[in-house]
């Protein structure tokens, strides 16, 4: 593979304590536990799971708005751990950017598009206004947007052409990789399928690495070229979109991908049936996190946590995969 | 006779602007144990038709209908307080938000019982037994002691499930779930959605399911109903839907599905569903739609039709006479707006 390895991940893992209160007994989330995955130059990484399984979590460490409790995590040939100046930290946030889930909440509603899609070159670099000016325009372009609407204030756009404003706001740095959190989400199929198209022509144009974070697998599958299932903060499966798709192999995998509805009333449908939820990240299950919900458990399951080994095509976290139980 | 009767149901708001049709001329039959589902993008006008029929707008609200007729009831002329007596026993209504729709200063318990005491009444005793018997059937583990739990110490799905619970507390006849398993997980909406499909076969429900999921229609639904700017634009059974779809906005919606995607780039439907001050003249999708012509820009299609459009489509070719493109001329529209 030719492609530049723009972000490695190794062990990433983030806790977080709580507080004991009148009544409850304090402990320790943790939200997420142990991540290792990289990113390369125009590749798109999908992590998926249920709400709760660290998804955000892992796109927050990455962004560097939190750090991590413990792992490596290296950004274009830097360690974050050795940043320690301000300059270091400059030049690392310039890599990365994020693109947030609703784009009436990440848009503040009292600055103009011009400005809010200025600011991170305000910030950032010493370019002079009529420079930003000019840097704005051609970026709004480039994401579809008019001219004559960099004056308008955010509630004067759609959902949809909220989100280009928001993909364009991180693109201002020309970052390598962009964190997509659940960006088409809040949007309806036809507007969920021009963000979509963008997306895929940005990546081409710019070489971004998308870390492209949803519950959608129909969309994931449209996107991905490599896929990261979580559960309960912790990778389950590992592998290329069609290693995935066309032969999950973990349990949760299988399970999350037969209730994920099809567009096709023809199908049969022969659905793996979860029983129960997710459980609480401060009081998770021994052994497997994944057990108590999953059918092929058994009492190894319940005492020893599995680790990712690598089987035919993707890694796995399971005992039943390694055992060829099923 | 069917259950649902309604004939050209209409809503106008007064608003600032001037006088917004949100629904136009919808109709909608449903036969006792029939599921339906309604699609479209937000702003269709999906949930404002099920909440005119609930009484549920507010009074700036203008309802109109030609027909409106529950079980032979009309509901249009009906006092609030006759309304009151249907509504919530006979049909009740299931909202997107679990989370907003339960009362937070009450326990579950309470709130699943003030239905069976409005509507059936009942000692005590009796609606607690019938309320854990509820609880049991949508599947809560230990309903016994989840009855005395507040609605923020549940988890969305199981706040569903309650709201489920309390709808179906007595017996009704007609569900209508706005948007039942938007804000949850797909593991638990497969949960939901199995779940409201054995309780529609089981008590003979008749089932409106309110969606923009194209996935949850096709593996609930029996007949489709797709609506565009409040205005039904077509209604077929949900195999011939997916299959042969006949007006241009479902044929676009199902082609701007990543799963049926044969590239990687999607085909889109450019812009927007129209609002109170961009409304076109003639069809309302026509500044969207890829087979337009100008009669579509200048006359409104014809509401007494299956299809509501001048040139419906026949595997994905508009028919009718229509002059010229044909869907393999056309090229495919980008991104942008």
């Amino acid at each position: 593979m030719g492609a530049e390895t723009v972000l490695k991940a190794d062990n990433l893992k983030r806790y977080y304590e709580v507080k004991g209160g009148m009544f409850s007994k304090g402990g320790t989330v943790k939200a997420l536990d142990g991540a290792t995955f990289k990113l390369e130059a125009g590749k798109t990484l999908a992590v998926v799971g249920e709400s709760g399984c660290g998804k955000s979590t892992l796109a927050r460490l990455v962004t560097l708005i939190e750090k991590p409790t413990q792992g490596e995590l290296v950004l274009g040939g830097m360690d974050i751990a050795s940043a320690h100046s301000k300059e270091d930290m400059i030049t690392l946030r310039q890599m990365v950017q994020i693109v947030f889930q609703d784009p009436y909440g990440s848009l503040n509603p009292r600055q103009k598009i011009s400005d809010i899609l200025a600011e991170p070159l305000k910030i950032n670099t010493k370019m002079s206004a009529s420079e930003r000016r000019e840097e704005v325009l051609s970026m709004m372009s480039r994401v579809g947007l008019r001219p004559e609407q960099a004056d308008r204030y955010p509630h004067m756009f759609s959902g949809g052409q909220r989100q280009r404003i928001a993909v364009a706001r991180a693109l201002m740095l020309r970052p390598k990789i962009v964190i997509l959190d659940e960006p088409v989400s809040a949007l309806d199929v036809s507007i969920q399928a021009q963000v979509l198209n963008l997306l895929t022509d940005l990546q081409e144009e710019m070489d971004l690495a998308y870390l492209f974070i949803s519950h959608d697998l129909s969309v994931v599958k449209h996107i991905a070229d490599d896929v990261l299932v979580m559960y309960l903060g912790q990778p389950v499966e590992h592998g290329t979109r069609d290693e995935i798709f066309s032969n999950p192999q973990h349990p949760y995998t299988r399970a999350l991908l037969s209730a994920t509805p099809v567009a096709d009333p023809n199908r049969k449908k022969d659905r793996i049936k979860l029983v129960g939820e997710l459980p609480s990240p401060l009081n998770p299950p021994s052994g497997c996190s994944f057990h108590p919900r999953c059918p092929l458990a058994n009492d190894r399951c319940e005492a020893e946590r599995p680790v990712l080994a690598s089987t035919s095509s993707a890694l796995v976290s399971c005992h039943a995969v390694e055992e060829g139980r099923s | 006779m069917s259950l649902l009767d309604i004939k050209n149901l209409s809503v106008e708001f007064q608003t600032a602007h001037g006088l917004f049709r949100a629904v136009d001329g919808v109709d909608l039959e449903i036969d006792q144990g029939e599921m339906v589902a309604i699609v479209g993008e937000s702003g269709s006008g999906k949930s404002v038709s099920m909440l005119a029929l609930m009484g549920l707008l507010p009074w700036t609200a203008n309802i109109t209908a030609d027909r409106m007729l529950f079980d032979g009831i009309d509901l249009l002329s009906i006092s609030k307080k006759e309304r009151r007596q249907i509504i919530g026993k006979d049909i009740s209504m299931i909202f997107q938000e679990p989370m907003t729709s339960l009362n937070p200063c009450f326990t579950v318990g309470y709130q699943i019982m003030e239905v069976i005491k409005e509507h059936l009444g009942g000692t005590k005793k009796e609606l607690e037994k019938r309320a854990i018997e509820l609880l049991g059937l949508v599947g809560i583990p230990a309903p016994e002691t989840r009855l005395r739990a507040f609605p923020h110490q549940m988890s969305g799905g199981m706040n569903q499930r309650v709201m489920i619970a309390m709808m179906i507390a007595c017996n009704p006849r007609l569900l209508i779930a706005d948007e039942p398993t938007t804000a949850l997980d797909v593991t638990i909406q497969a949960q939901i959605l199995e779940l409201l499909g054995e309780l529609q076969k089981e008590k003979g429900m008749a089932l409106v399911l309110i969606t923009h999921d194209m996935g949850v229609v096709a593996e609930t639904a029996e007949v489709v109903n797709v609506q565009y700017a409040g205005q039904q634009v077509e209604r077929q059974d949900v195999v011939g839907l997916f299959d042969k779809p006949q007006h241009p906005y479902t044929y676009a919606l199902l082609n701007a599905l990543p799963e049926r995607a044969t590239s990687k780039r999607l085909p889109s439907i450019p812009g927007v569903v129209p609002g109170l001050l961009d409304r076109p003249t003639g069809c309302l999708f026509n500044p969207r739609c890829q087979f337009a012509t100008d009669k579509c820009r200048k006359e409104a299609p014809d509401h007494a039709s299956k299809v509501l459009c001048h040139y419906p489509l026949v595997d994905g070719k508009p028919t009718n006479n229509h002059p010229g493109v044909s869907a393999s001329d056309v090229s495919v529209s980008g991104g942008a707006v």
